[in-house]
């Protein structure tokens, strides 16, 4: 646990003893540290582990069963690709596959400069509007591939801009 | 009691059973391989136990639903035989099937169940799940292509030990287990100590066998010097039909000696010279003040969990060595002087109930002058196969004793080593004569005794004096044990423990037992077999001549002629350790 500075050591056991009355407290907390930290590495699932008395591999079985739950540190911007039945019936799958060709990753992964990562996403309910694009919460409708290059391309000016602005 | 019907007949059962054990108490064993030792687990995960119930939708696992008033179970229902068939066929088309290769082949749940459901040969053919072996622990292999999920293991080492080691990892096709991060053993804060080997239905988990390394030290010409532990002759005889709790040590030295080795000797000449070095160290903490409780450091599993736990706490465990490396030190100063051996080309091989052993013979902290106590450390199973590929009838051999130059003398305080407690009433025997001047009256300190997990404790009066002694085996108990004495409360003097529950009898390289492959034991043998073992190993105590490890003759030879003093300096070079601190996940870089 050495990796994991003091206040972040102080925050996390805070988590924790927000639900020490729970009788099934792991959830919450997870879900309360992914909001937090935006992933859930091994050095504050020991933490937890050790705050909790739950053994790490079972945490560590928790973090990779739910896909809400990462293990690295997800990207500024996250795609999220709807591939449930109607928009893969409308051709999400070709979407998904230029979003991962234009940002060389596959899906559940994060580029090296850290702007993007690429997630698969089971149904969002929004099937009027297949393929469905979800951008940090911004959903982009009726997604088609040739628009891909150019969501991307927004996306960078967008992060130019609140870089400029916040200097 | 409740009524209930199988195949159309009634019968009386106790009420809250599930489908599975009410059956087995009539008459019916219903296949089955998630379910183990009346749930320690029972995930209902494998569905090679379906049945039909009435009252329940569609098919039900019978190793998880309950039994209740009126129910008619029917288990041989063309639905539901073909049901429990492509379950085990589901299982088997994600299965590494090279049985002729597996170690497990002839004690393997799966094959043994696909052959009573009749599952064919490749029913379903399609993608196999990613494969990751891991071999680089001394003591375990874990393979994926073996594993059938069904939870046994997990279930185990968190019961056991409260560690939880192996846990689900990812989910659907490529849900594995394993360590967290799918780390191998070596690189997390397993103790090796194979009880999720000993429960695994399949190949997936097992010993990291060295037989490969005897048979290298034979054709180098090497002196092969093998000594066997304890509990192995408790439990050996089961890999050759014995019922369990039959002792076989005569015929087990007698197969050892045919396996070519120089020379077979027994661990307990090391025992007994453990508890000389062991029971002098208690003194001295005694009388001169040094770190209380001291605890017994025989067991290599339950030192791994206090490096890696209880770092705190490692002034408390005893100095010495285990018996096989305290008795492999001597093999290699003592036995090679004698014989004009040079060390270097002696190999000590250590048959051992255990598969922690296999790591800790390897430790920097034990080798004298840069050369290893042992050089090879087996398990009893391996030992088996050893004997069984060399055409040895076991059953047909004669008693033989051990060989007796030097260190063939044991005591019975040797002997009762393999059990929990046992390590604890042999020191107290030598200690208490040593403080009186004379040998306890009766002989045993029955209050020592038991053969499960869980703590015991006892008072000793020795000379006005009130010894307070403590017992655990399993890490469940001994963390209550180690946390009393990290907050100040504890009261004892001296502590043993033992890293698996009952003791070395249950150790981690011991017989499989299977019920659903013992049909001539009783249903109730998961409950008895530890009892049954420690048995085997109280009677040989009580048929020794020599009872106290200090009486035993070649060890006062050993320390007139060579050894010097109990602690003394010479003895410190060969029998002692040293331990230290171990962080468990942060040994490789993420």
């Amino acid at each position: 646990m050495g990796g994991l500075n003091s206040a972040a050591v102080a925050q996390i056991k805070e988590i924790c003893a927000r639900y020490k009355d729970e009788k099934t407290p792991l959830m919450m907390i997870l879900s309360d540290i992914q909001n937090e930290y935006g992933y859930i590495p091994l050095e504050v699932q020991e933490l937890v582990s050790q705050e909790t008395g739950i053994s790490v591999a079972e945490i560590y079985g928790v973090v990779t069963f739910y896909s809400f739950f990462s293990l690295t540190p997800k990207g500024k911007y996250v795609i999220g690709c709807c591939l449930g039945t109607a928009c893969y019936v409308k051709g999400a799958q070709n979407v998904i596959d230029r979003f991962s060709e234009e940002l060389k990753i596959k899906p559940g992964e994060t580029t090296p400069d850290g702007m993007f990562t690429l997630d698969a996403l089971r149904c969002i309910g929004a099937c009027g509007i297949a393929p469905a694009v979800s951008i940090n919460g911004k959903v982009y409708p009726k997604m088609e591939v040739n628009q891909v290059p150019k969501v991307i391309t927004d996306l960078y000016m967008d992060y130019k801009n609140k870089e400029g602005q916040s200097a | 009691m409740i009524n209930i019907k199988i195949e159309g007949i009634e019968y009386q059962v106790q009420e809250g059973l599930t489908i599975l054990e009410a059956a087995k108490a009539c008459g019916y064993e219903i296949p089955s391989l998630c379910a183990f030792n009346h749930g320690e687990c029972n995930q209902g995960s494998c569905r090679a136990c379906l049945v039909e119930a009435t009252g329940a939708r569609g098919l039900v696992a019978s190793c998880v639903y309950p039994v209740s008033d009126g129910m008619e179970i029917r288990i041989s229902t063309p639905k539901a035989v073909e049901a429990r068939r492509r379950s085990v066929e589901l299982l088997l088309s994600n299965h590494n099937k090279n049985c002729q290769q597996c170690d497990k082949n002839g004690q393997c749940e799966l094959l043994h169940v696909a052959q009573l459901v009749g599952a064919r040969d490749d029913a379903f053919n399609g993608t196999h799940s990613e494969v990751f072996v891991d071999r680089l622990a001394p003591g375990l292999v874990r393979d994926t292509s073996k594993c059938i999920l069904c939870g046994r293991c997990v279930a185990r080492c968190q019961n056991a030990h409260g560690l939880g080691i192996l846990g689900f990892e990812n989910r659907g096709f490529s849900t594995i287990v394993s360590p967290a991060q799918n780390r191998s053993f070596a690189d997390s804060p397993c103790i090796q100590c194979g009880q999720c080997v000993n429960v695994c239905p399949t190949g997936a988990l097992m010993e990291n066998s060295e037989i490969g390394k005897i048979d290298a030290a034979f054709k180098a010409g090497k002196h092969v010097i093998a000594q066997a532990a304890p509990a192995v002759r408790a439990a050996l005889g089961e890999e050759f039909g014995y019922p369990i709790g039959t002792p076989v040590t005569g015929k087990m030295a007698a197969a050892m000696r045919r396996l070519g080795f120089e020379r077979v000797y027994d661990v307990n000449f090391g025992a007994d010279l453990t508890i000389m070095e062991e029971g002098t160290e208690l003194l001295h903490r005694l009388t001169e003040g040094g770190t209380l409780p001291m605890i017994t450091s025989c067991s290599p599993g339950w030192v791994n969990y206090a490096e890696y736990n209880y770092g705190d706490l490692l002034p408390h465990l005893s100095s010495c060595k285990s018996p096989h490396q305290m008795q492999g030190a001597i093999i290699k100063s003592w036995w090679a002087q004698q014989h004009n051996v040079d060390p270097k080309d002696v190999f000590v091989v250590s048959v051992m109930p255990c598969v922690a052993k296999k790591f800790e013979k390897d430790r920097d902290q034990l080798k004298v002058d840069g050369i290893a106590d042992v050089d090879a450390v087996i398990t009893t199973r391996e030992l088996a196969r050893m004997i069984r590929r060399s055409g040895i009838l076991f059953n047909r051999l004669p008693e033989e004793d051990w060989d007796a130059d030097i260190m063939g003398d044991y005591s019975g305080a040797g002997v009762i080593f393999g059990v929990t407690g046992g390590v604890m009433e042999a020191a107290l025997r030598t200690v208490y004569f040593k403080l009186t001047g004379k040998e306890h009256d009766p002989i045993e300190f029955t209050a020592v005794r038991g053969h499960d997990a869980g703590i015991r404790e006892a008072s000793i009066d020795i000379n006005g004096t009130t010894v307070n002694v403590a017992i655990a085996s399993g890490m469940k108990s001994a963390k209550v044990l180690l946390d009393e004495i990290r907050e100040g409360k504890s009261k004892y003097q001296f502590i043993e423990i033992m890293g698996c529950p009952g003791g070395c009898i249950n150790g981690g390289g011991q017989p499989y037992v299977r019920p659903s492959l013992l049909p001539n034991e009783d249903d109730d043998i998961l409950d008895t077999y530890k009892e049954k073992r420690a048995k085997a190993l109280y009677s040989e105590d009580e048929r020794q001549t020599v009872r106290q490890s200090h009486n035993n003759p070649q060890i006062i030879e050993l320390y007139e002629k060579y050894l010097g003093e109990p602690n003394g300096h010479l003895a410190h070079k060969l029998l002692h350790t040293s331990y230290a601190a171990r962080e468990g996940f942060n040994e490789i870089q993420k």
